[in-house]
C-alpha cells in the first residue's frame, strides 16, 4: 500500500452521514480530488459497505461501531486541523460539483469508408492522402458501391487494376488514380474549368487535355455533361482500359450526353483498338481525340467534333505579345506544366523540328533525364511525377518552372519559349501574377498556351491581358501556340 | 449503388483541404474525412488486406455469426464435470503463460487456488508447487470458458453454463466471488479459501438445484441487453444486471430443499455483490466469439484477453495464433489509500466484453465508467462514437438508449484499428500487483498497439498466401 503510516501527531476526522448517497465512481473521484490536496495524508469518502470499513481500519481511521451500508463515509488525516478542516469543506464541494452534461461534438469519420456509412446518398469520394495508403480508402468507396476518384499519385500498377477490376464488378467508376481532373454534372473536381453545361461527354485518362478540349468547347458553345477522368495509366496494356470501358458505358447510359470523346496520351495499340470496339457498341456517337503521330491536335480533334454536331467552329481567342527578334539558330523550349499538352507540343513539333528531347520523352532515345539545362530542342514536363515528389503539382507552385526560365535565360541559347498556363479549380489563384516577373524582359519571344474559360476564378481574358502586356503571345489552343511558336523558329532560319 | 452522373455529387473527401474548399465553392455537400497516417500496420499490408477480395464476405459471416449467437443459463456444476478439467490442471486468464512469466495477482490466485484444492497446505508450498511444474497451467479461452481477472479455474469449482439455444453450444465461467480481497484478485489468505469452499459446498449445489428448476433457463442475452438500459455496460458496471439476474433466480433458489440459512445466506451475497452477473455476461460473450471460428479472409477480432503481464488478441482470419505484447497498466481510480504504483498490468477475460461490443465498447450507455478517468459524460459519448469507426456492425439487440437506441458497435475490425489508430477501449478492474494484495481500484486501458502489429501483419501474410 502506498501512503504513510498513521501517525498520532496528525488531525483526524471520521465521520458518517446518513441519507446522502453517491455512486461509488463519484465517491472515489472526491477521493482522489481530496487526496491530491498538500496537506492531506490519508482520505476514504465511500458509502460505509463491510469492504470499505475493512480500507478504513487499514488506514487507521475506523468509524465508531454501528456503520450502516447506506451511509457516507468520510474518513480524513490532514497534517493540522487547518488543512483538515479545509479538506472536509473540499469533500463537500466535491460532492455538490456539477459535471458537464452529456451531447458530444460529432466524432469526424478517420476513414472514407465510416464517412460513407453515415452519408448513405454520397455518390462519391475524393482522395488524395499519400499513394500508399490510397487504394484502401479508395476501396472503402467501391466496397460501399460508391465511385471514386483518387487524385493521389504513387499507387503501383497492380493495385490500380485490382481496384479497378472490384470497382467493375461493384458497378461504380474508379477515376484515377493520378487523375487530377473531372467534372461531375457541373461540379468541377481537382483541376477542372468552369466550362458551361452541353451534350458532350469526356473520358480522359489524361487531366491538361481534357481541360484544353473541355475549355475549346466552351468557347465553341457547346459545353460537357461531365468529364470522367480515369487516370494517366488507364489505356496502357497493363490496365487495358478498364476504367475507360466503365466511364464509356456510364455516359452512354446518360440522359444529358448525346456524344462522347476519349482524351488521351497516345493509347497502347490494343487497348486504343479494344475501347474502338466498345464504341462501336454505344448507343451514342463516339469520337477519339487520344493523341498519336497521326492525330497530334487536340484542337483539330474538337474542331471535327464541333463540324460534326453541326456547330460552327469558332476563331480561338489569343492575344498578340511584343514583336521581339527572334534569335538566330533560335530551339524551342517547352516548358509545361501538363503532361497531354506537353506530349500535344512534341506532336505537333517534332514534323516540323525533328527530334524533340524531353523528360517524357515521345521515343525512349529522346529522354532528357534530369538535364532540363539541355541544348536544342526540349520539352519538359514539370508535372511529371518524378518532379512532383514532396512538392506540389507546377500549376499550384510554379517554382521547379520559374528556375528553369532563370536558367534558360542566364544560359545565352538562343531560343523561342513555350509554355501552358492552366486555369481553373485547384490551379494557382493568379498564375499570370507569377510568371509575368520571369518573362516580361527575356530577350526572345515568349508564347502561351493559355487554357481556361471566362467563368475560371481566374478569369481566361484578364489572365491573357497580363500576359499579353508582358510581351507574352496568348492562344487559348495548345497546339495553335505551338505552331506559333514553331513559325518564329522558322521564320528565324 | 449509387448513380454518380445523376445529379451534382455529395462527396466524400479524404486528403488535401484544397480539393474540399473548391467543392464548398461550388455549393457540393462536402464530408471531410478526418484521415491520419495509419501507425499500425504497413503501407503494403494494409493495401493487401483492402484489396483481399475475400474480406467483406468473410467479415460479414464473421460478425453475423456474433449477432446470431444467443445465450441462456442452462446449468451450474464443477468445472471437472462440464469441461473436463481434471488431475491438478489450473486455468488462468488471457493468452497462455508460465509460472516464470506469472505477474503477481496471477501467482496469488493460482497459490490460492492449489491451497483451495488441498494440493497444497501453505501458501509457501503452493508457490513451490507451482514452481516445480507440477501444476500444469492453460489459458481458459482454450477450454470454451473465460474467467475475470486472474481467471483461475479449479477442477472443483462450480461454473455457470451458458447454452446457445440455436445450436447447443455452451461456454463457461466460475462463479463471481465478490469485491476487495478475493482469489481473482490475487488473494489467496484464509478468508479467500474459506469463501471459495462455501461456494462450492454451499452456493454451487443451490444454484445448480435452481437452474435446473426453472421452467425455462434464463435469457441472458436479455438480461445484458436491459442492463446498458439501465446504466450498466456490462463490464466495469454490473448493478442492474445482477439484480436482475437476483430478481430472475430468487423463486428459484428459495424454492430448492436446502437449509433455510444456506438460502439466505446465497441471497445475500449474490445481493451484496455488484459484480456477480459479470460471470454470466463474459460466457455470453464468449458464446458469440466462439461461434465465429475460423473465417479465412476476415479482420474481425475474435479474442481480446489478458493474463496480468501479456496482452492476447485473436482474429477470425488467423484462428487460434495468439498475438501477444507486454499488457498495459490501467489508468484510474484507486480504492483507499492504494496508488498507481501498487496497479498490476491489465489482467483478465473480461475484455470478452469489448470483443462482443459492449463494456467500453458501450461507455455512452454507462458515464459513470469514464469518471474513473476523470472523464465527462461527452467522453463516454465520444468514446462509443469513437468505437463505431472500429467495428464492422451495430448489434441491434444492444442498445445504447443515449445514442438514440442505436446498436453497440460489434466485431473489431483490425483493419479500421490500424487505419484509424484508435485501440479498442476496455473498461477493467485493477489487482494490486503483489501476491496477496487483491482489489486496488478500477479504471480504463487499451491494448498494446503491437498486438494489432502483428495481426495485420501476419493476416497479410496469409493474404497474400491464399491469393497467390
Amino acid at each position: 500500500m502506498s501512503g504513510s503510516a498513521p501517525d498520532p501527531t496528525d488531525a483526524r476526522h471520521v465521520s458518517l452521514r446518513s441519507g446522502v448517497y453517491a455512486d461509488s465512481v463519484k465517491l472515489m473521484q472526491v477521493s482522489k480530488a481530496v487526496g491530491g490536496r498538500d496537506g492531506v495524508t490519508a482520505v476514504l469518502v465511500a458509502m460505509a459497505t463491510p469492504l470499505n470499513l475493512e480500507l478504513a481500519a487499514g488506514m487507521g481511521l475506523s468509524p465508531d461501531a454501528g456503520a450502516k451500508p447506506d451511509q457516507l463515509l468520510i474518513a480524513l488525516r490532514a497534517v493540522d486541523e487547518a488543512e483538515l478542516a479545509a479538506a472536509i469543506t473540499a469533500v463537500d464541494a466535491a460532492l455538490t460539483a456539477r459535471e458537464e452534461r452529456g451531447s458530444a461534438d460529432a466524432i469526424p469519420p478517420r476513414t472514407v469508408g465510416f464517412a460513407l456509412g453515415e452519408q448513405q446518398e454520397t455518390p462519391l469520394a475524393i482522395i488524395s492522402v499519400p499513394g500508399p495508403y490510397a487504394v484502401a480508402e479508395a476501396m472503402d468507396a467501391v466496397a460501399a458501391g460508391r465511385s471514386v476518384l483518387v487524385f493521389s499519385d504513387g499507387v503501383p500498377v497492380e493495385h490500380e487494376i485490382a481496384l479497378k477490376r472490384a470497382a467493375h464488378e461493384a458497378g461504380v467508376l474508379v477515376m484515377g488514380p493520378d487523375c487530377g481532373t473531372a467534372i461531375v454534372s457541373g461540379v468541377a473536381l481537382g483541376f477542372a474549368n468552369v466550362v458551361r453545361p452541353g451534350p458532350v461527354g469526356l473520358v480522359a485518362a489524361s487531366g491538361t487535355g481534357a481541360q484544353q478540349v473541355s475549355c475549346l468547347l466552351d468557347m465553341a458553345g457547346v459545353g460537357v455533361s461531365h468529364v470522367l477522368g480515369v487516370g494517366g495509366r488507364d489505356l496502357s496494356a497493363a490496365v487495358g482500359g478498364l476504367a475507360t470501358l466503365d466511364a464509356l458505358r456510364m455516359l452512354d447510359g446518360d440522359a444529358a450526353t448525346e456524344r462522347v470523346l476519349l482524351v488521351s496520351k497516345p493509347p497502347a495499340p490494343e487497348v486504343a483498338e479494344q475501347v474502338a470496339g466498345t464504341a462501336a457498341e454505344l448507343g451514342t456517337p463516339f469520337s477519339s481525340a487520344a493523341l498519336s503521330a497521326a492525330s497530334p491536335d487536340l484542337t483539330a480533334s474538337v474542331e471535327a467534333l464541333l463540324q460534326e454536331m453541326g456547330v460552327d467552329v469558332p476563331t480561338w481567342p489569343t492575344r498578340a505579345g511584343a514583336d521581339r527578334a527572334v534569335p538566330a539558330g533560335a530551339v524551342l523550349k517547352g516548358f509545361y506544366s501538363g503532361g497531354t499538352l506537353a506530349d500535344e507540343a512534341m506532336l505537333v513539333a517534332a514534323p516540323a523540328l525533328g527530334d524533340v528531347r524531353s523528360n517524357t520523352p515521345l521515343r525512349p532515345e529522346l529522354d532528357l533525364g534530369a538535364d532540363f539545362g539541355a541544348t536544342g530542342h526540349v520539352v519538359v514536363d514539370f508535372g511529371d511525377d518524378a518532379l512532383t515528389v514532396g512538392r506540389a503539382h507546377p500549376m499550384i507552385d510554379p517554382t521547379l518552372r520559374l528556375e528553369a526560365i532563370a536558367g534558360l535565360a542566364a544560359g545565352g541559347e538562343p531560343a523561342v519559349l513555350l509554355l501552358d498556363v492552366v486555369l481553373g479549380y485547384g490551379a494557382d489563384p493568379d498564375p499570370a501574377a507569377a510568371l509575368v516577373p520571369a518573362v516580361r524582359d527575356l530577350p526572345f519571344p515568349v508564347v502561351v498556351a493559355l487554357v481556361g474559360t471566362e467563368g475560371d476564378p481566374q478569369g481566361w481574358s484578364r489572365q491573357a491581358d497580363a500576359l499579353a502586356a508582358a510581351g507574352v503571345h496568348v492562344f487559348a489552343s495548345n497546339s495553335a501556340a505551338t505552331r506559333y511558336a514553331i513559325d518564329l523558329i522558322g521564320a528565324s532560319k | 449503388m449509387t448513380n454518380l452522373l445523376s445529379g451534382p455529387p455529395a462527396v466524400v473527401a479524404a486528403g488535401v483541404d484544397v480539393f474540399s474548399d473548391a467543392l464548398r465553392a461550388q455549393g457540393a455537400a462536402v464530408t471531410d474525412v478526418e484521415w491520419r497516417p495509419p501507425t499500425i500496420g504497413s503501407a503494403d499490408d494494409l493495401t493487401q488486406l483492402a484489396l483481399d477480395p475475400r474480406r467483406a464476405a468473410a467479415n460479414r459471416v464473421a460478425v453475423e455469426r456474433v449477432l446470431a449467437s444467443r445465450s441462456t443459463l442452462t446449468d451450474v456444476a464443477p468445472a471437472s464435470e462440464v469441461i473436463g478439467l481434471t488431475g491438478r490442471t489450473l486455468l488462468h486468464s488471457g493468452p497462455p503463460l508460465s509460472w516464470e512469466t506469472a505477474s503477481g495477482p496471477m501467482r496469488g490466485a493460482l497459490m490460492g487456488a492449489c491451497l483451495f484444492e488441498g494440493w497444497a497446505d501453505t501458501p509457501e508450498a503452493a508457490e513451490q508447487l507451482l514452481a516445480s511444474g507440477g501444476v500444469a497451467l492453460d489459458s481458459c479461452h482454450h477450454h470454451r470458458t473465460v474467467g475475470p481477472m486472474a481467471g483461475v479455474t479449479s477442477p472443483s469449482m462450480w461454473m455457470w453454463c451458458l447454452t446457445d439455444p440455436t445450436d447447443g453450444r455452451q461456454a463457461f465461467s466460475n462463479l463471481n466471488e465478490g469485491l476487495g480481497k478475493v482469489l481473482r484478485m490475487g488473494a489467496y489468505g484464509p478468508e479467500v479459501v474459506t469463501r471459495l469452499h462455501w461456494m462450492t459446498d454451499v452456493m454451487g449445489p443451490i444454484l445448480q438445484a435452481a437452474v435446473r428448476s426453472r421452467p425455462e433457463p434464463l435469457d441472458v442475452t436479455g438480461v445484458l441487453a436491459q442492463m446498458l438500459q439501465m446504466g450498466d455496460e456490462g463490464h466495469n458496471r454490473n448493478r442492474a444486471g445482477s439484480l436482475m439476474t437476483l430478481r430472475e433466480l430468487s423463486p428459484s433458489i428459495v424454492a430448492v430443499d436446502a437449509p433455510k440459512d444456506d438460502i439466505a445466506e446465497v441471497l445475500r451475497f449474490i445481493g451484496g455483490n455488484e459484480h456477480f452477473f459479470l460471470n454470466l455476461g463474459m460466457p455470453t460473450a464468449k458464446l458469440a466469439m466462439d461461434a465465429v471460428g475460423h473465417v479465412p479472409g476476415s479482420t474481425m477480432v475474435t479474442t481480446l484477453a489478458r493474463n496480468g503481464t501479456e496482452f492476447g488478441v485473436r482474429t477470425a482470419g488467423t484462428g487460434d495464433r495468439w498475438f501477444t505484447a507486454p499488457a498495459n497498466t490501467p489508468v484510474g481510480l484507486f480504492l483507499g489509500d492504494y496508488g498507481p504504483e501498487d496497479a498490476n498490468p491489465d489482467i483478465g477475460d473480461s475484455a470478452i466484453m469489448e470483443t462482443y461490443g459492449v463494456g467500453g465498447f458501450c461507455m455512452a450507455a454507462a458515464p459513470a465508467i469514464v469518471r474513473f478517468v476523470g472523464g465527462t459524460v461527452p467522453d463516454a459519448l465520444a468514446t462509443t462514437e469513437r468505437m463505431y469507426q472500429i467495428t464492422l456492425q451495430e448489434n441491434p439487440a444492444m442498445q445504447v438508449p443515449i445514442l438514440g437506441f442505436r446498436g453497440a458497435p460489434t466485431g473489431i475490425d483490425v483493419l479500421s484499428v490500424a487505419r484509424t489508430g484508435w485501440l479498442p477501449q476496455i473498461n477493467t478492474g485493477m489487482a494490486g500487483r503483489v501476491a496477496g494484495t487483491g482489489q486496488v481500484g478500477a479504471g480504463l486501458v487499451q491494448p498494446p498497439a503491437s498486438c494489432f502489429e502483428q495481426a495485420v501483419a501476419a493476416l497479410a501474410e496469409e493474404s497474400r498466401a491464399a491469393l497467390g
